[in-house]
């Protein structure tokens, strides 16, 4: 007798802890992957560790009054498909286009780029009459690059490994976008080497072939090095540039803009979408392990002590956290869990959020000039950049190091009370293993303040406008977000492991070792930066294993 | 040297000292005789500004009228579809009117000061039509539009704005209502009325207040993202919010060369507008009741959800036989909505009892050749947007 009723009690237990799928992480990709799921018509619950929703694409108070984009700022490559699909702007999402960009320079000048191409050449000609034809050609041949990888980013990879019809025709359909037949009328045999160039080339080479000034080169290397653990002169940072160039604000090509609100409207939204479709998500959930059975993932248990049973389950950790955490090696290949161990994912990043009380001066840059609008910067040679990365390599942060800054709350007004200003600095390189004994909360303030020092250089009135700032180091990433070493693609976006290597040879499909384990983080292909399609992808993945037909914008 | 006013044909608003002042592109527009910003610095980032912070739109070329007179509420009744008997002082409404045909004239709004003292705006110049219809009636009708400077300042952050410029408790004006305010020593008439779907209001002022007007909006908006915001921006706005706008998405009965080009409410989506059973006769109620009774209503205007990202920009709709059911009138990708919306007139059945494999057919410019896009349409509700805040009293406020 007692054994039924313990035996019914279980089953009790696991049709109310019993759905359709379970995913882990509720970072945009996750929520995006169970968006999609949902619409579909599976039941779907979403386990977040943290007690806030959202992963990296997060808004939170920690100063009563300012809003801050706690971890990614900045809102392009977010596929307008999902947005559209996933009806974002019902559930709060507007993105605000950046009004320009400034790089400013120690002789008191500065180099901007705006909204308006006319206004942009009008700037570059100051600097170099060469540099403002120059730059005529290298938006086309950039904008033609993106055009390329446009259709691949919500592609599966195929398997080349594979000789199931599905791979053999999707390495066909794969190539046939790289020829680009649709979009720009099929490439020519020149524009195929083009394209094997910039894939692989450092970004200090392919600046070199357009351009004359060391500013323009400066401006535009940035988003080359953004995130990753690459130099200027290391072969591969082309592509890290257009990777942050393929995005897009309302068909701007390369265009970037604020999500109202900071970037944790993106995730609010989604959760938005999410529930409105019968999903939920539970924050204060980590999961402590996947439950294998018979080589098939069949849950989860949580740090509380629940277990959740699900149909399938889908991974939003990257493939580090996923493979070598939260899943018992015993279960899994030991070629994958190699593989899994060598995938690189370094840290290189670090920020600070600061609340001001007011608008500092940054005097280079005019007083409404809109260049001072977006990001701006103080980087004024790839030499400067090169340098930082030197620094990185010895474990050190940046002396001189290249920043990402942007004050939001110019453009967008929920982030603090008008006439105050949220400020977000991305910083690059800072190294997740710091030398001589790591991080530590003094080193952390020393790093705060040395970038204070940095952006003082440029902002007189800077340091007195400051009521609050948070610092954000690696290894915070790497703990409270879940973000391996701190890596904000997670994973780093080199040749090596991108596309059908993402994250490792054998597994580019979104499916795993595990049968009814997917991943669905940025560790997938096409990778990081708040784009939403390896979520998207990972869905379309698992509804086609699961029969469910699925329509929309982005399949 | 000076030129000779005679020979100018398009005129300067009283604002624009100003607008030319903040003209970054110096793109212009011929709007009913004036010039006006097509865009002043990128038509993206004004558009951003009404659905983010505060757009400001030089109103002024909008046709405005002065309706006096003992009749004036009888008159105005009398002109236009809707039922306005219970209209009450101090607000605006939404109008149409019609000829006797039952064909739409224009579209508009009117302001009810009291009884006897009205304003009409609308698209088109209607002096003659409104003097014609006004035999009987005690009423004068003066055309007012360059003896009354207008603004219109919209978005979510219009409200705080216009509280800094000194419009105490703004908040608590509901949609549709207007007030006379006295600021800065001057009187000036604020509506929270707009064409932009958003949370919006409209200022009219003496002419010779306009450009202290516009100075200190400008700087009781300058730490609520305020900007100001030209013609492409509104009409990206008013396609948003499903407004229609008269020679565009239909032409005007009185401007119609070819009379099968004259519409009646209900083929331009106002049926709503249309109070066949109110009181009191209206010009074209006839027509409209005959038309509305016999179900020959030929046409509708609908809203299309398109496929894919390139706006549908004067395209032919196809039914899946291939057969011309209609065209697209107005088209946008919505930078809100993420989505290729369009307002389309289609031929009945199509767009009400036929709402599926409906195709248009989009010619994308690519560098000198078109490509042919075939894109599914699906039949949504013409107002694509429409934000709580719109309507939300007291209205929202940052501080």
């Amino acid at each position: 007798m007692d054994i039924i009723c313990v035996i019914s009690n279980i089953y009790r237990f696991m049709a109310k802890n019993s759905h359709d799928v379970i995913v882990i992480g509720a970072g945009h990709n996750g929520l995006t992957a169970a968006s999609y799921m949902a619409k579909a018509g599976l039941d779907v619950l979403v386990l977040e560790k943290n007690e806030w929703i959202g992963g990296a694409a997060v808004s939170r108070e920690l100063f009563p009054g300012w809003k801050y984009s706690n971890c990614s700022y900045v809102c392009s490559l977010l596929r307008p498909e999902i947005m559209r699909d996933l009806e974002l702007y019902k559930y709060g999402l507007q993105v605000i286009p950046y009004e320009g960009s400034a790089t400013m320079m120690r002789n008191g000048d500065y180099y901007a780029h705006y909204h308006d191409h006319d206004m942009t050449i009008k700037s570059i000609r100051r600097h170099s009459l060469k540099d403002a034809e120059a730059y005529e050609r290298y938006s086309r041949d950039v904008l033609r690059q993106c055009k390329i990888i446009k259709p691949l980013l919500k592609m599966t990879p195929p398997d080349l490994t594979s000789f199931k019809p599905k791979d053999i025709f999707g390495a066909l359909e794969f190539a046939k976008y790289f020829a680009a037949k649709d979009e720009l009328g099929g490439l020519g045999e020149k524009e195929i080497y083009d394209t094997i160039r910039f894939y692989t080339m450092s970004i200090r080479d392919y600046l070199d072939e357009y351009f004359e000034s060391d500013i323009t080169k400066a401006h535009l290397a940035g988003s080359a090095i953004i995130g990753t653990a690459l130099g200027p002169c290391s072969p591969g940072s082309a592509y890290v540039l257009l990777h942050h160039y393929m995005g897009e604000v309302d068909g701007s090509v390369g265009s970037w803009g604020y999500s109202r609100g900071g970037m944790g409207s993106i995730t609010k939204a989604m959760t938005g979408c999410l529930k409105a479709h019968g999903g939920d998500v539970k924050p204060n959930n980590q999961v402590a392990n996947v439950i294998v059975k018979n080589g098939k993932a069949i849950g989860v248990a949580t740090t509380n002590g629940d277990e959740y049973y699900a149909k399938k389950i889908v991974s939003n950790l990257d493939v580090k956290r996923t493979f070598l955490t939260i899943t018992e090696e015993k279960s899994l290949p030991s070629d994958f869990v190699q593989k899994v161990k060598n995938f690189k994912i370094r840290g290189s990043s670090g920020k600070l959020n600061i609340a001001l009380d007011g608008l500092p001066d940054f005097p280079c840059i005019p007083e409404g000039d809109p260049g001072g609008g977006g990001d701006m910067h103080f980087t004024e040679s790839i030499e400067e950049m090169e340098g930082a990365y030197d620094d990185w390599k010895r474990g050190e942060w940046s002396k001189n190091p290249y920043v990402d800054m942007c004050i939001p709350s110019k453009s967008d007004p929920t982030m603090a009370s008008p006439g105050k200003h949220y400020m977000s600095v991305f910083i690059q390189y800072v190294p997740f293993n710091l030398a001589n004994g790591g991080w530590n909360e003094e080193r952390k303030q020393a790093f705060g303040k040395h970038i204070i020092e940095c952006i003082s250089a440029f902002s007189p009135n800077f340091k007195d406008l400051i009521n609050h700032y948070e610092v954000r180091t690696p290894l915070d990433l790497h703990n409270e977000v879940g973000l391996t070493e701190g890596n904000i693609f997670q994973g780093e976006l080199t040749m090596d492991q991108l596309m059908f290597n993402r994250p490792v040879t054998g597994y580019a499909q979104y499916r795993t070792p595990l049968k009814n384990m997917y991943m669905c983080s940025s560790s997938t292909h096409p990778g990081g930066g708040v784009m939403g399609a390896p979520g998207a992808n990972a869905a379309r993945e698992l509804l086609l294993d699961m029969n469910i037909p699925q329509k929309g914008n982005y399949y | 040297m000076s030129k000779d006013n005679r020979f100018i044909a398009l005129k300067k608003t009283p604002f624009h000292s100003r607008t030319s002042l903040a003209s970054r592109t110096n793109k212009w527009y011929n709007w009913n005789g004036y010039t006006v910003p097509t865009e002043y610095s990128t038509t993206e980032l004004e558009y951003t500004a009404a659905r983010n912070g505060t757009s400001v739109m030089d109103l002024t070329p909008m046709c405005k009228y002065e309706i006096k007179g003992s009749d004036a509420h009888k008159y105005i009744d009398y002109l236009v579809t809707r039922d306005l008997s219970e209209m009450n002082d101090n607000t605006v409404a939404y109008i149409i009117w019609c000829n006797e045909d039952g064909k739409v004239i224009d579209d508009g709004t009117i302001f009810k000061h009291s009884s006897e003292h009205f304003m009409l705006c609308c698209a088109v110049k209607i002096l003659n039509w409104l003097n014609d219809s006004a035999i009987g009636f005690d009423v004068t009708i003066k055309d007012v539009t360059d003896t009354i400077a207008a603004l219109s300042i919209q978005g979510p952050t219009s409200c705080s704005t216009l509280k800094n410029f000194g419009a105490d408790s703004l908040e608590n004006m509901k949609p549709f209502e207007m007030k006379e305010y006295n600021i800065n020593g001057y009187n000036v008439l604020i509506s929270r009325t707009g064409f932009t779907g958003d949370l919006g209001y409209e200022l009219w002022t003496d002419p010779q207040n306009a450009e202290t007007m516009w100075d200190s909006v400008m700087e009781a908006g300058s730490l609520l993202k305020i900007r100001p915001f030209g013609m492409n921006a509104l009409e990206m706005t008013r396609i948003e919010a499903g407004f229609i706008q008269t020679n565009t998405d239909f032409v005007a009965a009185e401007d119609a060369l070819r009379p099968v080009r004259m519409r009646s409410p209900y083929e331009i989506g106002m049926g709503w507008l249309v109070h066949l059973n109110k009181k009191n006769y209206f010009v074209g109620k006839n027509a409209l009741k005959k038309e509305k009774q016999s179900g020959t209503t030929e046409r509708c205007l609908v809203g299309l959800d398109i496929d894919g990202d390139k706006p549908a920009h004067g395209s032919v709709i196809y039914n899946e036989k291939k057969e011309d059911i209609g065209i697209v009138t107005a088209a946008l990708w919505s930078p809100t909505l993420k989505k290729n919306i369009a307002l389309a007139s289609l031929k009945r059945p199509y767009g009400i009892k036929i709402k599926d494999n409906i195709f248009a057919e989009i010619y994308h410019p690519e560098e000198i050749e078109y490509r042919k896009i075939w894109a599914r349409c699906k039949i949504v509700k013409r107002q694509f947007y429409s934000p709580e805040r719109r309507n939300n009293v007291p209205a929202d406020l940052y501080e």
